[in-house]
């Protein structure tokens, strides 16, 4: 899933019903993380709903693999939206992304409150706390 | 249905003029806290612009106008209460009234005393009461309560006379589902043992309006932001000689007789636990919010707003797929819900794009929801303010939202 392609089909709906179905739609279509994934260890801390969030690093091509989950429909698809933003990425450009403003360029952050808006900060700031162990 | 009560109550809140998100208000978190009437804006306001000046301070006439206003107020809440206006203290909160009770009846507790709660309790009326445990040794005990969240009356009271509480502090209705105890039969149950009965009224203040003698409880805590005043103030009832009778909370000027290095004396409750300068507007506030209440025909409101949560009730009921949660039977007016395995997170984040207000989540009741094996549910609390048109509006919007939830 491309961000171009997130951009486009989000800023096609005016009304947030519909902006929600294509939230919900990414969530879908991300890949369920397998139960035993679902670590304590993982879960992100500071968020309404439950979210839990791996990150690797494919050691032969330099790049993250990020998987993620949430036992709700709306965040699992913010999720994909994160996820599309830092998969496949070199740590160190990884490093330099901040999926906030992105959020803020979709339209999305103003529109979630302040304890949603921290959900998404708390998994940004988790990836990028990752990121430093990495490097 | 009836809704003429109301069609004139709604003019009097101004929030209803207002559109959020550009719709109008479908407001059904009531028991987060109430809209305010135009006569506890305007009291606030007419406070601030042309009566402002600190209490039990000085000679001058702005003050002692604050004084006369500030102590006629404790006095109007008693007589609301049934009780004596020196047994009202005022505080920020039913939080606030409750540490302070908990942190007051410490010194009479020991090593394996019971502290008597039930798992519908706020944590407002639990975490206060693991310290104090934690302090003396005491230990908590819960009344029964069944897996629809439901008080076991028969059992609770046989649990008591077994028990012998030294405290017993219970929720005279619950937030989070909205049932109403039968605290004057858990109360009487307790005499025999002298325990010392706490009533969380929270939730009960606006809607049940209780009479105390009656209840014949030791205290009451309230919070005035739940009962159409302003936020930052609330308070408690005590009996006048257990109250009278609990260390000094916290400490400070305003409620000592002589202060000196060699030794400080406090004056008599209720000033004794009020140290500093209290919520002066938010007294004043409330003051005229339980005037804006004494004008209403309180039967009348009741109806109105039972007859709202029948209807609420029923359409509800209609929606293949919805759990409802507690005593339907006994309610203040609160619908607590799940929907399928839907998470509740999903449906008010949904719902709120209709522009309805309701609250989603564990609604500080995190034990009960384990209790009931939930992480959490959609809670819509009424007040004699909405209408059917609130309903309709929500259950249009909670239609939308799971045809879009299961698409
Ligand atoms: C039953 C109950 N107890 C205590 C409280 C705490 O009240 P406050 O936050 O106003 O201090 C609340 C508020 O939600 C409540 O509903």
């Amino acid at each position: 899933m491309d961000l171009s392609h997130i951009e486009h089909s989000l800023a096609q709906h005016g009304a947030w019903q519909g902006k929600y179905r294509e939230i919900m739609l990414l969530g879908k279509a991300l890949p369920a993380m397998p139960d035993a994934l679902k670590t304590d260890d993982a879960l992100v801390k500071g968020c309404e709903s439950k979210v839990w969030l791996h990150l690797d690093l494919d050691e032969q091509r330099q790049r993250l693999i990020l998987i993620a989950d949430s036992d709700t429909r709306i965040v699992k698809g913010l999720l994909a939206i994160i996820l599309a933003c830092y998969n496949n990425q070199l740590p160190l450009e990884a490093g330099k992304l901040d999926a906030y403003e992105l959020f803020d360029k979709l339209g999305l952050i103003k529109h979630l409150s302040p304890s949603r808006g921290n959900g998404v900060r708390a998994i940004v700031e988790r990836i990028h706390q990752q990121l430093q162990v990495l490097q | 249905m009836n809704d003429n009560p109301c069609t004139q109550i709604r003019h009097d809140f101004p929030i209803f003029e207002v559109s959020v998100d550009d719709q109008p208000l479908c407001y059904l978190d009531s028991a987060a806290t109430t809209q305010k009437p135009n006569q506890v804006i305007q009291a606030v306001k007419d406070f601030y612009q042309s009566q402002n000046a600190n209490v039990h301070r000085g000679l001058h006439t702005l003050s002692e106008q604050a004084t006369t206003a500030y102590e006629a107020v404790r006095r109007k809440l008693a007589q609301f209460l049934n009780v004596q206006s020196r047994e009202i203290v005022w505080t920020s909160g039913a939080t606030a009234s409750l540490n302070l009770i908990a942190y007051g009846l410490s010194d009479s507790l020991k090593k394996d005393d019971v502290i008597l709660l039930s798992p519908l309790e706020h944590h407002a009326n639990i975490v206060p009461w693991q310290l104090a445990a934690k302090r003396t040794g005491a230990r908590i005990e819960l009344l029964p309560v069944d897996a629809q969240g439901i008080l076991q009356l028969e059992q609770a009271k046989a649990l008591i006379e077994n028990l012998k509480p030294k405290v017993m502090s219970i929720c005279h209705a619950s937030n989070a589902l909205g049932n109403i105890n039968d605290v004057a039969a858990l109360i009487a149950s307790s005499k025999s043992s002298g325990t010392v009965t706490v009533i969380d009224g929270a939730q009960s203040l606006l809607h049940l309006r209780p009479d105390l003698q009656q209840l014949d409880c030791d205290f009451y805590v309230f919070s005035a932001h739940k009962a159409l005043g302003p936020t930052g103030l609330g308070g408690l009832y005590g009996r006048y000689e257990l109250l009278n009778a609990l260390p000094v909370y916290q400490s400070g000027g305003e409620m000592i007789d002589t202060v000196s290095f060699s030794g400080t004396t406090f004056r008599p409750a209720p000033e004794k636990f009020e140290p500093g300068t209290p919520n002066i507007a938010g007294v004043i506030g409330f003051g005229a919010a339980l005037d804006y209440l004494a004008a209403q025909d309180h039967d009348a409101l009741f109806q109105h707003e039972q007859s709202l949560y029948q209807s609420l009730l029923q359409q509800l009921s209609g929606i293949d797929g919805i759990r409802i949660w507690g005593d339907t039977a006994n309610n203040v007016g609160t619908v607590s819900f799940n929907y399928k395995n839907e998470h509740h997170y999903d449906l008010a984040t949904l719902l709120n794009t209709h522009g309805i207000a309701v609250r989603s989540g564990h609604h500080c009741t995190q034990p009960l929801m384990a209790h009931l094996g939930i992480e959490g549910t959609i809670r819509a609390s009424l007040a004699f303010y909405n209408n059917q048109q609130d309903i309709s509006r929500f259950i249009a919007a909670l239609k939308d939202t799971i045809s879009l939830l299961e698409e």
